[in-house]
């Protein structure tokens, strides 16, 4: 995992949208290829689509537009990647669940209450010393309110990693990229 | 009408029906049930001595008839002695299906005798791998095996095989061509050429003032040696051939220039270092090829024909890239050519490079200091008598190391798949079964294997396979006691401090190990002897016949640009030296 690349202005990252056929060992193929390729992933979350055949893996890579191409173009090589699509950031809508628990006194837990309200989060349990709070949303959104967290002291922290879709306006299609289905 | 049979008998049945001629292999424990239903099968089945022979006979078959090479094996240290092979039948897009056995899928992960993680362990080193976990998927998975091996950019698939899966029955049913295909929905490789990419090739081709042609491996996985000849005449461009590609165009052509990259020749390295486009066809700008890249082929503009889009600006931005089948699309190349000749478009003269080219072609032949009488024997010498000596179609083998680089550079290549040797994983101990593969792929022609004395030692048991089956092959060690290619680095760039790289010249005595397993030797000392030894091993045809020249252990090997020179830095032999200012 390397440096954060959500807080620069320009996107630099890339969020990659892959279509794979639902069978054992995918997993391991697509992030098996990221390894061996000396590409980096910094976030990946997979599940089965609305078609039990196949899945989504969505993949966040912080890389430049280079070697990206690289990584499409290998990542179709894998007989059982049938799609893979390039969204946007800018263009499309990502979300991304947080947890964390933060170690606070009885007297101060107001003011993380308060802060994970005015961010639209929940309180998920209550300790004496401790309490834990979770937020949905924009990644950016996770990112502030992680920071203001960490002022209180965070025990455990667990995020999801982003899954994405295009937005839906005209001209958010999916880039779908451009090269034919590898041999 | 369903008929029930077993797993195994559905796996050589479904080997059958895709023409499989021979299996190379050796049983153990898991794969055992696949055994049994052989012995009533026409598939011949090719004992090895260990299963890294297996697989390089597979791949050696494979390279000469174009043909999937199949393999088979058993589970855990069998599917481990592979992984050198499909390693090797990657890097070097060669065709091939590998069987191994496994544990039985109730046994999967409970570390049980014999049990490995093969497709994980082979994953990376596959086009593509399967354990099948049910015998009914049988022939479905060996179709989409032989599919996959074959179609796009060639390569090793690996069908890992539980004992049960072997063991239970199965209805049988032979899948068809669509089912195949319907069952692969990501895997779709193209082959034709895109039409405005084309005519753009042709266009750049017509307007170039000093094109070479960058001709690869792909053209031989095409079949396109006919395509690149009617090319190559048509615009009357020099070609070079890579080491992959040694044969895909005649040496004998005045247009062709031999190889280029870290042994190639210098007119071949100078003239793509000089060109102003360069025509590739299924080539992939390896880095033994471009030296460093930053300063390779500063002024040409690239065509890059490739089946694998991943290959398009992997090393170098292509200006023209066209995704598709190297036969195929140079035909197309060759009609848009004539198309605008027809339409009263003219090629630029290219007389002033093609001048440049012969020019530089005179001035820096291969060279080696001759043979004078009573010094020891130039293996360079050797490979011109084995050349000379050689029948027509011969297909030469070789091992890795100085002398796969002389063998490459001395040979005339002028049949395609002829030349047999490993390329982009460089294995030792390639050869010798390489070769029988090749002699069982083509029986017709003489085989000979250029091994190098530390290749031979890492897989010669396998001339006792060759004697047993009956698969006469000829190999030519040369000997200099020396891992010599390694030697030649350590005097060249760690100022002669030889580590860990003398062999022996005495041990293993070639010659009695040679006929140990069955073969004919031949000692060679001098080079009055050279001859006659050739001569002598190529009327034997009932047996193997291993010759040992025992060579000079200093000669090394020229050109050659070292690893992160640049190319116009290659490094001539000493005596050729003072002509240098002719490369500009
Ligand atoms: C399996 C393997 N191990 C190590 C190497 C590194 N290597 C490349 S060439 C070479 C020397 C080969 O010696 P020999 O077979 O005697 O050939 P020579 O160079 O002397 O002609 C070595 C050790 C290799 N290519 N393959
Ligand atoms: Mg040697």
């Amino acid at each position: 995992m390397s440096t954060n690349p959500y807080v620069m202005n320009q996107p630099a990252h890339h969020i990659l949208s892959v279509l794979v056929q639902n069978r054992p060992g995918v997993l391991a193929r697509v992030a098996g290829l990221f390894a061996r390729r000396g590409y980096n992933i910094f976030s990946l979350a997979v599940a089965p689509t609305e078609d039990p055949m196949l899945s989504r893996i969505t993949i966040v890579v912080d890389v430049e537009s280079a070697p990206l191409e690289q990584i499409v173009k290998q990542l179709f090589k894998l007989v059982d990647v049938v799609k893979i699509s390039e969204l946007d950031p800018r263009r499309s809508v990502e979300r991304e669940l947080l947890m964390a628990t933060v170690r606070v006194p009885a007297e101060d837990r107001g003011q993380v209450v308060e802060l994970t309200n005015i961010f639209e989060g929940k309180i998920l349990a209550v300790g004496v010393e401790a309490i834990t709070v979770s937020l949905e949303g924009s990644p950016d959104k996770l990112d502030d309110f992680e920071e203001l967290l960490r002022g209180y002291g965070i025990v455990e922290l667990q995020r999801t990693g982003r899954v994405a879709l295009p937005k839906l306006d005209k001209e958010a299609r999916l880039k779908a990229v451009k090269h034919g289905k590898a041999s | 009408m369903t008929q029930k049979i077993t797993g195994a008998q559905a796996l050589i049945r479904a080997l059958e029906l895709e023409n499989v001629d021979t299996i190379f292999g050796l049983p153990g424990g898991c794969i055992l049930p696949a055994y049994d239903p052989l012995l009533d099968s026409p598939i011949r089945h090719i004992l090895v001595r260990h299963e890294q022979g297996a697989g390089h006979m597979a791949e050696g078959y494979a390279h000469v008839t174009g043909r999937p090479g199949v393999a088979m094996v058993t589970s855990g240290p069998a599917a481990t002695n592979m992984v050198t092979p499909l390693c090797d039948a990657y890097m070097d897009s060669i065709p091939m299906v590998c069987i191994t056995g496994q544990v039985p899928t109730t046994a999967i992960g409970t570390d049980a005798f014999q049990e490995c993680d093969t497709v994980g362990i082979t994953r990376s080193v596959t086009k593509h791998n399967e354990l099948i976990m049910s015998a009914d998927d049988v022939p479905l998975m060996v179709r989409q095996a032989f599919h996959i091996a074959t179609t796009g950019r060639p390569g090793p698939v690996l069908l890992d095989l539980p004992k049960d899966v072997l063991q239970n029955s199965m209805t049988w049913h032979w899948p068809s061509d669509e089912e195949v295909l319907d069952s692969l929905p990501g895997y779709k490789p193209v082959s034709k050429g895109h039409p405005r990419m084309i005519k753009e090739a042709a266009r750049m081709i017509l307007d170039a003032k000093q094109p070479i042609i960058y001709a690869g491996g792909g053209i031989l996985k095409a079949r396109a040696a006919d395509a690149l000849r009617e090319l190559a005449e048509l615009i009357d461009t020099p070609v070079v051939t890579t080491l992959m590609a040694r044969g895909a165009f005649p040496d004998d052509h005045p247009l062709c220039l031999g190889m280029p990259g870290m042994h190639g020749n210098a007119t071949a390295i100078t003239a793509m270092q000089k060109s102003d486009l360069l025509i590739t066809l299924g080539a992939r700008f390896d880095d033994r090829i471009t030296g460093k890249v930053a300063t390779f082929a500063p002024d040409a503009k690239i065509i890059h024909v490739d089946i694998d889009p991943a290959e398009q600006g992997k090393v170098r931005r292509p200006d023209v890239p066209i995704v598709g089948d190297c036969r195929l699309v140079i035909e197309e190349i060759i009609k848009a050519i004539k198309d605008l000749l027809n339409g009263g478009d003219k090629q630029q003269d290219i007389s002033a490079w093609k001048s440049r080219v012969s020019g530089w072609r005179e001035q820096f032949p291969l060279y080696y200091p001759s043979n004078e009488p009573g010094e020891a024997l130039k293996p360079q010498y050797c490979l011109e008598q084995l050349r000379d000596g050689a029948p027509e179609g011969t297909i030469l083998c070789s091992g890795v190391g100085q002398h796969q680089m002389w063998s490459s550079q001395y040979w005339k290549f002028n049949e395609p798949y002829t030349w047999v040797n490993s390329g982009g994983l460089g294995t030792m101990g390639f050869s010798v079964p390489a070769a029988i593969g090749a002699k069982v792929g083509r029986p017709d022609r003489t085989v000979w294997a250029v091994d190098g004395d530390g290749c031979f030692q890492m897989t010669a048991q396998e001339l006792v396979t060759a004697s047993v089956e009956r698969i006469p092959i000829k190999v030519a060690i040369l000997n200099n006691s020396y891992l010599g290619m390694v030697r030649q680095w350590q005097e060249m760039f760690y100022e002669e401090r030889y580590s860990e790289v003398y062999l022996s010249p005495e041990l293993p005595d070639f010659v009695k190990w040679a006929e140990s397993m069955g073969c004919i030797g031949i000692r060679v000392e001098s080079p009055e002897e050279v001859q006659p030894a050739i001569e002598k091993a190529n009327s034997i045809d009932d047996r193997s016949v291993v010759v040992e020249f025992r060579v000079d252990a200093g000669e090394k090997v020229f050109p050659m640009v070292p690893a992160g020179f640049s190319n116009d830095d290659v490094l001539l032999h000493p005596d050729q030296n003072n002509r240098r200012e002719f490369l500009r």
